[in-house]
């Protein structure tokens, strides 16, 4: 657990980064840091490493004063990712990334084989430990400052912008590897970004801060999005932030079955299995291919790639209902594709049946804010 | 001419003796390494405390430039003149001029460490301090393996500079490949006085080889960029990760 305890940072020139500051980021949680540029993420995160001082308050990691440790003993307890890696250039992967074990005093072979193991674990090719940082890409070089950070498997994880300075894709790549690595290592993880779809994507919490360093909401990413405590954080959370919210609804949606086809079936097996003129394509293990339009496989001729419509996004069945609105919304078919946690089909479900479980979530929550306004009126 | 000078340069007899090229040379390489030596003495280290605090760097920037300006001859005879006097007899002229060859080689070395260091990387002296080494692991570990390069350039070129300045301790009475410029001039023995200048010049760029093969295995092929083949690495892992397993 870390907790900030009326935190203050007044820089020489009279800046005040952070305005007393208190909060508890949970162990084993992911606690976002967002809010506009200057509003004092990095402040925030470096006092907890005290790479910068407090001017005043008091940061505890669990029970212990960061304030009463020595510095270096302090940070080798902490693993630290900065934006732009940081990796050192004159040394390998391996060695970059056996970097807090040495300091630590552990032998050389076991800071190695502690290496080579991580850069599995962070889906780095172990063809690249003889490489310097020059020879790698962005996204690896991040992963390699990820791997870094962890290599003395420190409880406490300090982010500061880690995914920012790469395309689009490979961040998502780069959250998604992220989020599953936290769900087997579970670390008390401060992240700051200033991107609300990545906070909202990543955080157990989210603390939205404002300029001037003061916190302006601390909440879940579904609370957050539905329940903006104020006018900036309603703006800084984004206007579709409605929609967004579904990310984080899940209820069970009742899949119709769906006839499927498969390559090599003729048009007239087709033109049978289709429903409004679309059929839905699956392999061997019923895994979804993409749909056929019944109509277009020509009298003898058989269903093959060339004929798929692979527009539709899947949803998982136990997923959220935003995913299964953008299957829906997605699909030639105008049915949403429902698959299971082995990517096998389970059946389809329409935009209008996932608006309607979505209505009732609706109603349920409001009958819950009157009972919760009656109680506390 | 040229036939002239290569007949002085191959006549054995110039080679032996007390005061043939052989004892000139290696009283040349021992002034120029000397002064090298306590160039690198003063220039490292200050050139690192300045880079990794950030303290003094103006005031170095200004020196150093000043020291540049001033004219290596006739700072060579002040000093001996001015000062000689004041020494021990031994050094009456070595200690003058010894202290205009240092004087010339610091702002080389000295500036070249400072920038080398403030050049590191910004995020990766972040990362080291943020990993939790102290200041001199940031230095010696991150700042110094980076800056190598410059701070090598700063010493090639203060060896360079050293090496064809060393000439001028000839006139106040020193030895060295000096000596056959001078002697040659005041001969008008020009074989002996160009042969004594192509000489100086053949040793300077003979040291200057040899500076950048060593270069070459000094610095991190991380920074010069100069990879070792990927086939060949995959095998060293290989075998590395099985012995450590
Ligand atoms: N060393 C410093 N001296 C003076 N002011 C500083 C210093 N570092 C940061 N500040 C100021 O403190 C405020 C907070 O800075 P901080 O870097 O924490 O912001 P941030 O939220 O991380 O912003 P960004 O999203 O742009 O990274 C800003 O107004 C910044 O200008
Ligand atoms: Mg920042």
């Amino acid at each position: 657990m870390i907790k900030f305890e009326s935190v203050v940072k007044k820089y020489p020139d009279g800046t005040v980064a952070v305005n007393g500051l208190d909060l508890v980021a949970p162990s084993g949680k992911i606690t976002v840091f967002v809010g506009p540029s200057g509003c004092g993420k990095t402040t925030s995160l470096r006092m907890i490493n005290r790479m910068i001082e407090p001017t005043s308050g008091t940061i505890w990691l669990d029970d212990q004063d960061t304030g009463k440790v020595s510095e270096s003993t302090l940070r080798r307890g902490i693993g630290y990712v900065i934006q732009h890696a940081g990796l050192f250039p004159h040394r390998t992967i391996v060695d970059n990334i056996a970097t807090v074990p040495l300091l630590l005093g552990w032998d050389k072979k076991k800071a190695r084989a502690r290496s080579l193991e991580l850069m599995e674990r962070v889906g780095l090719d172990p063809n690249f430990a003889r490489r310097y940082p020059a020879q790698l890409s962005g996204g690896q070089q991040q992963r390699v400052g990820v791997a870094r950070a962890l290599a003395a498997d420190p409880p406490v994880m300090l982010m500061d912008e880690p995914f920012s300075a790469v395309d689009p894709v490979v961040r998502g790549e780069l959250q998604d590897e992220f989020l599953r690595l936290q769900s087997e290592l579970g670390k008390t993880i401060i992240f700051v970004t200033h991107d609300i779809d990545e906070a909202v994507k990543l955080g157990d919490q989210v603390a939205v801060l404002k300029v001037g360093g003061t916190l302006a909401q601390l909440a879940s990413p579904a609370e957050l999005l539905t329940d903006p405590v104020d006018d900036f954080v309603a703006g800084f959370v984004g206007r579709d932030r409605g929609y967004r919210a579904l990310g984080f609804e899940s209820g069970t949606l009742d899949a119709a079955s769906e006839q499927t086809v498969k390559f090599g079936d003729d048009s007239a097996t087709v033109l049978r299995a289709g429903r409004d003129g679309w059929a839905l394509a699956v392999d061997e293990a019923r895994r979804p291919l993409g749909w056929v339009r019944s109509a277009a496989v020509p009298s003898g001729k058989q269903v093959g790639p060339e004929l798929l419509h692979r527009g539709g996004t899947l949803a998982s069945v136990s997923g959220s209902l935003r995913a299964a609105l953008d299957a829906a919304l997605s699909s030639p078919s105008g049915r949403g594709v429902l698959i299971d946690e082995n990517g096998a089909l389970v059946g389809t479900v329409t935009a209008a049946e996932v608006v309607q479980r979505i209505e009732s979530h609706l109603h349920a929550r409001r009958d819950q804010h009157d009972e919760g306004a009656v109680s506390g009126g | 001419m040229i036939n002239g000078i290569i007949e002085w340069l191959s006549d054995g007899e110039h080679w032996s003796g007390p005061d043939g090229i052989t004892a000139r040379l290696l009283e040349h390489l021992q002034y120029s390494f000397s002064a090298l030596a306590v160039v690198l003495l003063i220039g490292i280290p200050i050139g690192l405390y300045i880079g990794h605090t950030g303290k003094g760097s103006v005031a170095i920037a200004g020196s150093a430039n000043a020291l540049r300006a001033l004219p290596t001859f006739g700072l060579l005879l002040y000093l001996v003149i001015g000062y000689g006097d004041k020494l021990p007899t031994d050094w009456i002229y070595l200690g003058p001029s010894l202290f205009v060859l240092v004087v010339l080689g610091v702002p080389a070395v000295l500036s070249n460490t400072y920038a080398g260091v403030q050049n590191v990387d910004p995020a990766a002296r972040d990362a080291a301090k943020g990993m939790g080494m102290t200041g001199m692991q940031v230095l010696l570990r991150v700042e110094l393996p980076n800056a190598l390069p410059l701070i090598l350039s700063g010493v090639r070129s203060a060896m360079l500079q050293i090496i064809a300045t060393a000439t001028v301790v000839a006139y106040v009475t020193l030895g060295g490949l000096g000596r056959f410029i001078i002697d040659g001039l005041s001969q008008q023995d020009y074989f002996q006085m160009a042969g004594g200048a192509i000489l100086v010049a053949v040793l300077a760029v003979a040291l200057d080889l040899a500076f950048a093969v060593i270069q070459r295995y000094v610095v991190s092929r991380g920074i010069t960029g100069r990879y070792a083949a990927p086939a060949a690495n995959a095998d060293v892992v290989a075998a590395e990760s099985k012995a450590s397993v």
